[in-house]
């Protein structure tokens, strides 16, 4: 830590206010009342949309129980979108830190370049890519590797595709970063060990990219547990994530605190298994 | 046959990086195209080119009217965001002080709940106070997850600076301001830059939080999506495809000046 006269004992605090009282309204105060409608009931005779506290925790249980499919969807096809964001980001990461030359820098934007487009653009250009008058589907037909009758939308693979894509560029760019922190020299130094190729990958590359994978793999799975948009739109009934559900409680049905009870059902289990991976990935200093 | 597996091997990573970079495109190039398709009001089969939608870009009911608000809500929530921010960066990048790691996971939290979370929560306060969600609350919720954003990138580049040259502008009798604006600012200032444009993107493509906390207000991803459901306009297209070109000419024109100014 610098040791200047910048460093007067209150002038962190000052900084701090303006941001901390905005969070603490805008945020935690939300989730706090998110906690304290998750408990309340109907009220007796009341109408659609009228709540009274009870602290009736059972709705928990309720929520949950009732929701179990939908949970288990949302973080199975995140987990899925994760693995196979990491399987393509990786390489690409990789060949842009180590391979790009004076390239890098273009390659770059061209990684970050589908955010300028809007995302909901690009989940219903895949509707149409993967749908009937798409050129996957015929391509497929052609070589008989799905039958006449399969369709790509409207199903789970279609859903997975929509989140490897959008969340892709949130694995790659801080792989990228930590990759080409990577001193040249130290891979050298491995080769000249008598190091292989494959053994100077695995002791030296990707111990040292891991802190950017494990950073990549949170923004991609936290992202995708909670996205209902790739459902909504690539997807059917039958793929529905618990998102829609909150979505569908909240606007459609008017159950607030089914609504709350989800959103800190998945809240909580998003940040234990965060917890969990970051102590086993043994990377603490993430933010 | 040796020599071309040989080459084969040789090339494997960058056919792979060809590869990956047409995955990444192809929704982008499917989005540019159609913004010159014919296809009146349902723009899902393709039915031949025009340039009418470009020439037109407000001929869609709504469109332009969303995209408005978009650009509002996005350089509202760019401008606060930024702000908070950066203060809350240079107090953690820069100062030792009781309560540092408790405000490090508050900055983090944001970015750990889903947004689905975040905007379902903000929407039950709203209505537990009785404010009409609108124009204001969207712009409070995407400050709400910007200013993370902006936390780590600006901390990031404060963490990058050696911290010599601050010390040198105090061995020279800089005062503490003079150091801060002549010194650590200007160096900071790319960082801050970038934090800025991270906001904005973020909250111009925001859908989620917007769809919980806009109430009648339209935006232009909560148009696309609602109008997807019977098919979207085509200047839906051509909207996405001129904030592509218009993004892409940015970072070239900042690449462009940055080189400039290496080279001075």
């Amino acid at each position: 830590m610098l040791k200047t006269g910048l460093s007067r004992p209150g002038t962190p605090y000052l900084l701090l206010i303006p941001g901390v009282i905005f969070l603490f309204t805008f945020f935690i105060w939300p989730i706090a009342n998110l906690a304290q409608t998750s408990t309340q009931t109907p009220i007796a005779g009341g109408d659609t949309g009228e709540y009274e506290q009870t602290f009736r925790f059972a709705n928990y249980l309720e929520a949950f129980l009732e929701n179990r499919e939908q949970f288990g969807r949302s973080f199975l096809y995140a987990a899925i979108a994760t693995i196979l964001a990491l399987a393509i980001a990786y390489p690409l990461a990789y060949a842009i830190a180590f391979k790009a030359g004076k390239m890098k820098n273009v390659l770059l934007v061209l990684v970050v370049a589908p955010f300028f487009t809007s995302f909901l653009l690009r989940t219903i250009a895949w509707k149409q890519i993967l749908g009937e008058q798409g050129f996957v589907v015929p391509f497929l037909r052609d070589f008989n590797l799905i039958s006449p009758a399969t369709t790509l939308t409207s199903s789970a693979f279609a859903v997975v595709t929509g989140m490897t894509y959008n969340f892709l560029p949130f694995m790659t760019l801080p792989i990228y970063a930590s990759i080409d922190r990577i001193d040249p020299r130290t891979l050298e130094a491995s080769g000249d060990l008598y190091a292989n190729g494959i053994t100077t990958f695995k002791k030296v590359t990707l111990p040292l990219s891991l802190p950017g994978v494990v950073a990549g793999t949170l923004l991609t799975f936290i992202p995708a547990a909670g996205d209902y948009v790739n459902a909504a739109i690539l997807g059917s009934p039958q793929t529905t994530m618990i998102g829609n559900v909150i979505e569908s409680r909240f606007f459609a049905i008017v159950d607030y605190p089914t609504a709350a009870a989800l959103s800190f059902i998945l809240m909580t289990s998003i940040l234990i298994l965060v917890t969990l991976y970051i102590r086993k990935a043994g990377t603490e200093e993430l933010v | 046959m040796r020599k071309t597996s040989r080459w084969f091997q040789r090339n494997l990573l960058r056919i792979y990086a060809v590869i990956a970079f047409t995955y990444l495109l192809i929704p982008v190039a499917y989005t540019v195209a159609f913004s010159f398709n014919n296809g009146g009001r349902s723009n899902l089969v393709w039915k031949g080119f025009t340039f009418d939608n470009w020439l037109n870009p407000c001929g869609a009911p709504q469109v332009c009217e969303a995209l408005g608000n978009s650009i509002k809500i996005g350089f509202l929530a760019t401008v606060f965001s930024t702000i908070l921010g950066t203060m809350i960066a240079f107090a953690i990048g820069r100062h030792k002080f009781r309560g540092r790691a408790a405000t490090n996971s508050m900055i983090f939290l944001p970015m750990a709940t889903p947004e689905i979370v975040l905007g379902a929560s903000l929407l039950s306060l709203f209505l537990t106070l009785q404010i009409n969600p609108g124009f204001w609350p969207t712009v409070i919720g995407h400050v709400v997850f910007c200013v993370s954003f902006v936390v780590v990138t600006v901390k990031a580049r404060i963490a990058s600076l050696d911290p010599r040259l601050e010390q040198a502008a105090m061995d020279l009798y800089a005062n503490e301001f003079q150091t801060f604006r002549r010194v650590t600012f200007p160096l900071v200032a790319p960082g801050i830059a970038a934090a800025a444009l991270l906001a904005f993107s973020l909250s111009f493509d925001d859908f989620v939080i917007t769809n919980f906390n806009s109430g009648t207000m339209t935006t232009f991803p909560k148009f696309v999506y609602v109008a997807a459901a019977r098919g979207i306009p085509p200047q839906a297209n051509v909207i996405g495809s001129a904030m592509f070109i218009i993004a892409i000419a940015i970072v070239i024109a900042g690449q462009v000046v940055g080189r400039k100014r290496a080279v001075k």
